[in-house]
């Protein structure tokens, strides 16, 4: 028998710890001297009530998705991967050598050929830490931090030394050629015949990032490496009885795992930077987890975190410009987002499975 | 390189490896008991910043470091509730710290000092300072062990002597000690701890505890020993070295100061030569900021001698019914 209704599981237990979490945040806000009410209003301001607020949203919403469903496909496999941050590091370094080193005549061209490299790269870095903790075991929380800093250390290294053009003072890449830009939401709404999100980031990868959406549910739900993967993350002895190899699906799920986190170099290196810069990342792969967490490992609810933390993050820029509240704000929002949502959800799910207990009881008698 | 110059790199050493050594006995501890903590960070960053603001407050660096110990004790406190009362996941408990404290100092250090995040110059009583052995000066003449003695041993806060010493008392309270022994069974089986009427719950509370306090030390060295007060990010990673360092030394308190002292000497290596000449080749000092995950992965890979984490780690324990 289920503890509780199906719907109670899936929408109220996020919900009530949502809830938690931004209460917490509104204690936080008002510790600091400052009143939630008015930061509220500051942010729905500047990140949802102009057409410029939405163009920096959707941008950082872009980078959220793809860190999300990178943390998500390899969370149904069992596996915790932190790593996203170094695996999108490297796909920007993928993106990169793809858009500088080969000749592109158009933009068309060049997304395919990039989205490729950034994959690559990408599940490249995820692919040491699967297989170090497939076969040799070593746990893949620690293989991927560790990564997280060696990626950090080789891209410093590459864009002191190697990467960084002659006579330029900034460890970053030379800048794409003009060819290789891609159209911001911008671009298209002029083309469309209105004016939309001027001088804001938001490009075509925003599109991209749905159809992530779209496949990763496929993927997990309707195809049968999908149903290999939860398999493998719900029981890995029920999963060697049916024949499946854990090591194969560790490895598989990884890799997929990292491509997804360095697509989002299409995003902030090829659709915003358009070059290589230090911390490009700047911490989008670690709210990833709490994206993840947050959508309960469906990409619909992906998607909808994503969202609101673009709202967040936008927000919190215009916190930092507007009022005296620093922008670390959006990290303790995020921590406790993590912290009730992921670790602390017995503590909402318990007295919320007594309660429908009691409930079903009286409802027997 | 002369004698001189060895020393010198040694000692930063030394004053380096501190703030890893204690993170590293302290997640010894925790991970012992089963209670994974990937939080070493957090914990430290919070410490340094609530014994900087506090010494800063009251000009005594010991309350300083009480409230080092505070902070960090608070952020051991959600962790146990997480991990062991809610029975929730460690790691993510753990990720869920450490952005915690890094938000909170940054906004609680610009809410009370307005510098974005530092805390004001720790002056005077405020700070640790060196202390000079006894007879430090007089052997410093005495060929080899004399400048040993003067430069490496003596000289340091009275934080590193203690950190140093906390090895073998861990050592002795691990192996030697009733609590020792029902700490390491409650990280390899707590079911047999339970069986024999000790509380499974009040072990792994007292080991996050204890974590909790050794990284309030960690933290406060950082702020009131190593600097003259706090600054935004300024724990740079240690508490995740200080991981890496407790998987090299397999969890164990001698090899863990062996560990740390490597990792130490590394840091202070690639402070000195940030590019390093080696003759034939020229090693850049991002390798040497990377050496130590670098070795992790190769230690945690079972290339060098397998590393096996106590058997109930990461496991939250559900007595039988």
């Amino acid at each position: 028998m289920e503890r509780m209704p199906k719907w109670a599981d899936v929408i109220l237990t996020p919900l009530i710890s949502l809830v938690l979490a931004f209460a917490i945040s509104a204690l936080v806000i008002l510790a600091i001297g400052e009143s939630p009410v008015e930061a509220l209003k500051v942010m729905v301001e500047g990140a949802l009530l102009s057409s410029y607020g939405w163009g920096y949203t959707l941008y950082y919403a872009t980078n959220f998705v793809f860190t999300g469903l990178a943390v998500m496909v390899a969370y149904h496999a069992g596996l915790f991967n932190i790593g996203g941050e170094g695996q999108a590091a490297i796909g920007g370094l993928g993106v990169t050598l793809v858009l500088l080193y080969l000749p592109w005549p158009h933009w068309a061209l060049a997304l395919p050929a990039a989205m490729v490299g950034a994959a690559l790269f990408g599940a490249l870095w995820a692919l040491i830490p699967a297989w170090l903790q497939a076969r040799r075991g070593s746990h893949i929380v620690i293989t991927t931090i560790m990564f997280n800093f060696i990626a950090a250390a080789l891209l410093n290294y590459l864009l002191v030394n190697v990467l960084r053009p002659q006579g330029s003072m900034d460890p970053a890449s030379a800048s794409f050629p003009p060819a290789t830009h891609l159209p911001k939401l911008s671009d298209m709404a002029l083309g469309l015949g209105f004016e939309w999100g001027k001088n804001t980031p938001a490009n075509i990868t925003f599109f991209i990032a749905i159809g992530a959406c779209l496949l990763v549910w496929l993927l997990i739900w309707r195809t049968r490496l999908g149903y290999e993967i939860r398999a493998l993350g719900k029981s890995e002895p029920a999963a060697v009885y049916a024949g499946i190899s854990p090591t194969r699906i560790i490895v598989i799920a990884m890799l997929i795992s990292g491509a997804l986190a360095g697509l989002m170099a299409i995003n902030n290196v090829m659709g915003e930077a358009e070059r290589l810069i230090f911390n490009a990342v700047e911490g989008a792969g670690f709210i990833g987890i709490a994206v993840a967490l947050m959508g309960r490992n469906h990409p619909f609810g992906v998607f909808l975190a994503a969202l609101l933390f673009g709202f967040l993050y936008q927000g919190g820029g215009e916190l930092a410009l507007w009022t005296t509240i620093p922008r670390e704000l959006i990290i303790v929002i995020q921590a406790l987002v993590i912290l009730f949502t992921g670790a602390l959800d017995n503590m909402v799910r318990m007295p919320l499975e007594r309660f429908f207990m009691a409930m079903r009881k009286r409802g027997g008698a | 390189m002369d004698f001189a110059t060895i020393l010198q790199i040694v000692d930063s050493a030394v004053r380096l490896m501190t703030p890893l050594l204690l993170a590293c006995l302290a997640g010894l501890y925790s991970e012992r008991a089963g209670i994974f903590d990937i939080g070493l960070e957090g914990k430290m960053l919070m410490a340094a910043f609530t014994s900087a603001s506090v010494a800063y407050a009251t000009g005594t660096v010991w309350l300083g470091l009480l409230a080092g110990i505070g902070g960090a004790l608070a952020l051991s406190l959600v962790h146990g509730l997480a991990s062991i009362t809610f029975r929730g996941n460690q790691l993510i408990s753990g990720v869920a710290i450490n952005f915690l404290a890094a938000g909170l100092t940054v906004l609680l250090g610009q809410k009370i000092f307005g510098l974005g995040g530092r805390t004001p110059s720790l002056e005077g009583d405020a700070r640790f300072h060196a202390i000079t052995l006894p007879f430090a000066e007089n052997l410093r003449g005495v060929p080899v062990i004399g400048p040993i003695y003067a430069e490496v041993i003596s000289g340091h806060t009275v934080l590193v002597y203690l950190a140093f010493a906390l090895v073998p008392l861990t050592w002795w309270v691990l192996y030697r000690t009733r609590f020792g022994l029902r700490l390491r069974a409650v990280g390899e089986n707590p079911a047999s701890v339970d069986t024999a009427g000790v509380s499974v719950t009040r072990m792994r509370y007292a080991a996050v505890a204890i974590c909790g306090v050794l990284c309030g030390i960690a933290g406060a060295y950082l702020a009131t020993g190593i600097s003259a007060g706090f600054v935004k990010d300024m724990t740079a990673g240690r508490g995740y070295i200080a991981l890496a360092a407790l998987i090299f030394a397999k969890w164990r308190p001698w090899p863990a100061l062996f560990a740390t002292f490597l990792f130490g000497l590394m840091e202070a290596v690639s402070n000195r030569f940030p590019d390093l000449d080696l003759g034939f080749v020229t090693i850049p000092s991002m390798f040497m900021n990377a050496l130590p995950y670098i070795l992790t992965v190769i230690i945690l890979a079972g290339f060098v001698g397998r590393a096996i984490p106590p058997r109930a780690g990461g496991e939250p324990y559900v007595k039988e019914r």
